[in-house]
């Protein structure tokens, strides 16, 4: 079992030493380790794309989750681009729309892939469609685009934690807004360590963000944090290609949300004990869904 | 290194709303109902930390009983699994519980049926992954990335030996192993994992060696 990569110094200099793309990486090391081939490994990716795709589609003509509590905010997001008049921009509005569509899929325990996990499955494909339509990707591209989130994700599997039970939100909007941001930078022709810079500068940004769903579920705020996130990734990735750098290492970075993680206390960790969930009215609203008292 | 595969981390397909809570739980009765082997007639589940908290509203309740009932994490009858169980005739409960354990998404399972019973306990460790960390109290630490075998065992000399063999006999190449037990002489486990699937003729022919009580697998 060969790994190529444990961290994102090694996974940069391997792609700038060999002049190909982060991507290629990944593909390379999942050879390695799983001994599948080419192709089947890019033809499982193409399916999670397609996944992907569906949802955000299914999101944009609107669902409602079973409790009320979520659903139809990505359709007011695009009718509200289509008037034009948009402050922060189309794209990043977009971006933001097609993450919000696709966490109201999951919340309404529909079809999604988890990218890294559901509670934050809107921000990888959200930024994905919204830059599509910017740089025109062929399909190939676009697979690559998820490989090289895969890669910058597996680190921080393996080097931190991507569940909001094990280390806040941090772990999960964080990581997939990090994520997504290493991906548009190669997508726009930046090169593995602007992609690096990109990932670190979000991730600071996102450190300390607590799990705090309210009643438990996987709604408010997880829908508009992966809103928020899929925002950052697309500035942080602008910043990157015009040349910005993080003043803290990339793997550096992740240690510290590691630590964070584990210094967070239980009631901040998907336990809705605490944060928003412990609001009056995320009491409140625990008590109407599950009965009991506020 | 826990995450082995790039689909740990895009992926999986599954039905929302939670990778650890809904699609972990899911794979996490999955993996009990295979090591039990067939299908329990009833399933006793117990809930610790923030599967405890939370189980409602992630649906963890619904997949665990949806992996009973062997479905994947993208399968849609997960949402329906509580008639669904019903109609296949299996009874199930869930106990939560305010005990702590190292890892926050711990379920552990006592599922049985009239010809015996069995305890699987598994944690969630984020975005779909899981371990089995118990069987029928012993502790180990399984994956479930590799397919595997489970051997339970009177604690004599050779019995190792003798699946060792039984398994070389058939080209099967081990690819790690773990052995334990609760006290000197008396029962003990092996976990074995291996590099292709196991077909049920060569577990067969394990169970009848000396000294085997019960052989289940974890087919990848």
């Amino acid at each position: 079992m060969d790994v190529l990569f444990r961290n994102v110094k090694e996974l940069v200099e391997l792609a700038e030493s060999r002049n190909v793309l982060i991507s290629e990486i990944m593909i390379e090391q999942e050879m390695n380790i799983t001994g599948r081939s080419r192709e089947d490994i890019i033809a499982q990716m193409d399916n999670n794309l397609t996944v992907m795709e569906q949802a955000v589609e299914r999101g944009l003509n609107g669902v409602q989750s079973v409790t009320g509590l979520t659903g139809g905010d990505a359709v007011l997001l695009q009718n509200y681009i289509a008037k034009g008049n948009s402050l922060s921009g189309e794209l990043l509005l977009d971006a933001v729309s097609k993450a919000v569509a696709t966490n109201e899929v999951n919340a309404a325990m529909g079809t999604i892939c988890a990218t890294p996990t559901a509670g934050s499955a809107g921000v990888v494909p959200g930024t994905l469609f919204a830059v599509k339509n910017k740089l025109n990707p062929t399909r190939e591209q676009m697979i690559n685009y998820l490989f090289t989130t895969g890669a910058f994700g597996f680190v921080v599997a393996n080097n931190a934690m991507i569940s909001g039970a094990a280390g806040g939100c941090q772990a999960e909007v964080g990581s997939a807004s990090a994520m997504a941001a290493a991906a548009i930078v190669e997508m726009a022709g930046g090169t593995p360590s602007q992609s690096a810079e990109a990932f670190a500068i979000t991730l600071k940004n996102m450190l300390g963000l607590v799990c705090d769903p309210v009643a438990g579920l996987v709604e408010v705020p997880c829908v508009k944090r992966n809103a928020m996130g899929a925002s950052n990734s697309l500035v942080a990735a602008d910043m990157a290609l015009a040349g910005v750098t993080s003043r803290i290492p990339c793997d550096e970075v992740i240690g510290a949300m590691f630590r964070i993680g584990q210094a967070m206390s239980p009631n901040l960790k998907e336990t809705a004990r605490g944060g928003l969930a412990a609001t009056p009215t995320g009491k409140a609203i625990a008590a109407r869904i599950f009965g009991g008292t506020a | 290194m826990k995450f082995t595969s790039v689909f740990d981390i895009i992926g999986p397909v599954m039905i929302g709303p939670s990778s650890s809570h809904t699609a972990g739980a899911a794979r996490i009765g999955r993996v009990a109902r295979d090591l039990f082997g067939r299908q329990p007639k009833w399933a006793k589940i117990y809930l610790y930390g923030s599967f405890a908290e939370t189980y409602r509203g992630h649906g963890t309740d619904v997949a665990i009983v949806g992996g009973l009932l062997d479905f994947d994490t993208y399968d849609e009858r997960i949402k329906t699994s509580f008639q669904l169980a019903k109609e296949a005739n299996l009874e199930f409960e869930f106990i939560t519980e305010t005990a702590n354990k190292e890892h926050p998404n711990t379920a552990r399972i006592l599922l049985g049926d009239e010809a015996g019973e069995m305890s699987v306990e598994g944690i969630s460790i984020g975005g779909g992954k899981i371990e089995v960390s118990e069987v029928n109290g012993f502790k180990l630490k399984l994956t479930g990335g590799m397919p595997a075998i489970l051997v339970v065992h009177d604690d004599r000399a050779g019995c190792i030996a003798n699946v060792a063999n039984a398994l070389a006999m058939h080209h099967v190449n081990i690819g790690h192993m773990e052995v334990s037990r609760i006290e000197r002489g008396q029962t003990a486990l092996m976990v074995i994992e291996v590099d292709q699937n196991i077909d049920e003729k060569i577990l067969h022919q394990i169970s009848l060696i000396p000294h085997i009580t019960k052989v289940s697998k974890i087919n990848n």
